[in-house]
């Protein structure tokens, strides 16, 4: 399966994405380590991507293809080296992290990364609402807040909307990710990027939080990155996949085409990389 | 009787010191050295200014406001500077000590004669010790509200988020390097307007003053967290302010077993070693989590 080609014909298959104004671009984005060195290597080699509104787009690729780094570069945490970042059309690759999360809401992998252990469910659930607001000195009003929390929680489907006065460090992993998931898209973000979140649970966990998941993105029309080392997941959810290989993406479809995408075509492929 | 006023006194004023480390060290989750240094600069500061006829009250805000810039100096060396805590805090504690001594302009100054926060008709009135407890009650009382209040706003929130998990803080957007030097900021203030009114109390300020409070202050945050057990953030700061009564009970009586008060020092240092050994002997004694307390709220709000 060639790259080039896809993309072509994604071009004439998706004219209604096409029409549409890009949320997010990234332009021939490389970032180097140890530069100046002998081992100086690009972890993103002149990376391009759009990302349209409602976009949900499955990320593959494997070890160190630039994932994470791709993620670090879009949220902040990493700075590109060569190229640029657009947000509607503007450069944001000067801004913070902190910065950032007016637009970007984050998952990550480990459950604890996500939450404050030491505060409860529903001061989680508060903090996360004030997304990238400035925070006064106004009484936080928790209490006026805990019916929304708690038919926010049921959704999940895993006990949390009992556990709203629980310290976050007591819940089981499965609740602390989904939690940590809410967090993400209470305040419904332009941009929701799920870095391997059903990575760490159990199966079965692991498969209720991808349908919650892909309930809300759906409800809520976010526009969502997902990594994913599961290709079934990968091939079941989202409008469009792409494979990331040394710092580019070599393999990029959508729509239709997707749809019709196989598990084997996809593993044939990852064994021709 | 009076030894027991006394104690419940010097309890309620040091107590602000309990309060002000525990803003960093249960909040933050680090220990912070620099009080060394704010203690007794806040202590010079307000004897050198009322030495020089400021209004005490004046004074010791001006002891607090002195105390914030210590505490971001240390808060700026932390976070942009990327110094480790513990080396940011000692070093603006070892600069603290030749500062008080160009504040007071020698190692030991007295308010003999001078006026102070204790000096007036209606505490002259009171029997003897009582002022302190007075005056340590009303300081308590109006910074444990503020204290409360401040920790249950939107800011609050955010800055107890940076203490318990930074990485999520600044994924929903908490500017946390703002956070911990406003705590430093705080908490160092709160340590120097303590300093102050212990001067006052004590009617001198000494620039060695500064030694060991961390202990003491430490002291007293534990102490309340072994007496008490599991409680709410609000309830967690009352116990504060109990532990460090507790504490003055505690040397009260080991002083009354004739040590002398410059064996105090060791004193507090075996006092608080012992209370933080206590969790290591839970399973003889079933004190189950004293230590581990959280600054989770179990009321809703």
């Amino acid at each position: 399966m060639n790259a080039t080609t896809n993309a072509t014909a994604n071009e004439t298959v998706n004219a209604d994405t096409a029409t549409k104004t890009p949320l997010l671009e990234l332009k021939d984005v490389s970032t180097v380590v140890n530069a100046h060195t002998a081992n100086e290597t690009k972890i993103l080699n002149g990376l391009n991507l759009t990302v349209y509104p409602s976009d949900f787009i499955t990320v593959l690729g494997s070890n160190g293809a630039g994932k994470s780094t791709l993620f670090n570069v879009i949220g902040g945490n990493l700075n590109a080296d060569e190229g640029d970042v657009l947000l509607h059309g503007k450069s944001i690759k000067r801004e913070s992290e902190e910065q950032r999360t007016r637009f970007l809401a984050r998952v990550f992998q480990d459950p604890k990364l996500g939450t404050a252990p030491r505060m409860t469910v529903a001061e989680n659930l508060l903090l996360a609402s004030k997304r990238g607001q400035r925070r006064g000195l106004v009484p936080r009003g928790l209490r006026k807040h805990l019916d929304e929390y708690k038919a926010m929680a049921s959704t999940m489907n895993n006990n949390l909307e009992n556990r709203l006065n629980t310290a976050t460090g007591s819940l089981s992993g499965g609740q602390r990710q989904a939690l940590s998931f809410l967090m993400a898209v209470e305040s419904k973000p332009e941009l929701l990027l799920l870095d391997e979140h059903t990575a760490a649970l159990d199966p079965k966990t692991s498969q209720q939080l991808m349908t919650a998941t892909n309930d809300r993105i759906a409800a809520d029309h976010l526009t969502c990155l997902m990594i994913t080392h599961r290709l079934e997941d990968a091939l079941k959810y989202g409008n469009r996949l792409i494979v990331l290989n040394a710092g580019k993406i070599t393999f990029d479809v959508r729509g239709e085409e997707k749809k019709q995408l196989t598990r084997e075509q996809l593993f044939n492929f990852f064994e021709d990389l | 009787m009076s030894l027991i006023t006394s104690a419940i006194g010097q309890g309620l004023l040091w107590a602000v010191l309990g309060l002000g480390l525990f803003l960093t060290f249960r909040i933050l989750d680090f220990p912070d050295m620099t009080v060394e240094g704010t203690f007794p600069l806040g202590a010079a500061t307000a004897v050198a200014l009322i030495y020089r006829g400021m209004n005490p009250l004046l004074a010791t805000l001006c002891a607090f406001l002195v105390g914030m810039v210590a505490g971001l100096i240390t808060g700026l060396l932390y976070t942009k500077g990327r110094i480790p805590i513990l080396l940011a805090g000692i070093l603006v504690m070892t600069a603290a000590y030749s500062v008080n001594l160009r504040i007071m302009g020698r190692a030991n100054l007295s308010l003999l004669g001078k006026s102070s926060l204790f000096k007036n008709d209606f505490l002259a009135s009171l029997p003897q010790y009582f002022d302190s407890v007075f005056v340590g009650l009303v300081v308590i009382i109006v910074v444990t509200l503020l204290l409360v209040f401040f920790l249950n706003t939107n800011l609050g929130q955010a800055f107890i988020a940076t203490g318990d998990n930074p990485t999520m803080a600044r994924s929903i957007g908490i500017k946390t390097d703002r956070m911990t030097i406003m705590g430093l900021m705080i908490s160092n203030g709160m340590i120097a307007m303590g300093g102050a009114l212990v001067a006052q109390n004590n009617g001198y300020a000494d620039v060695n003053m500064g030694i060991g409070i961390i202990v003491i202050a430490l002291a007293s945050i534990i102490i309340g967290e072994v007496a008490f057990g599991d409680l709410s953030l609000t309830q967690r700061l009352v116990a504060v302010t109990l532990g460090s009564i507790l504490y003055r009970f505690v040397l009260l009586i080991v002083l009354q077993l004739n040590f002398s008060a410059n064996d105090l020092n060791l004193l507090s240092a075996i006092i608080l070693a012992i209370c933080l050994l206590l969790p290591r002997f839970r399973k003889f004694f079933h004190f189950d989590r004293l230590i581990e307390r959280s600054v989770r709220d179990e009321r809703n709000n």
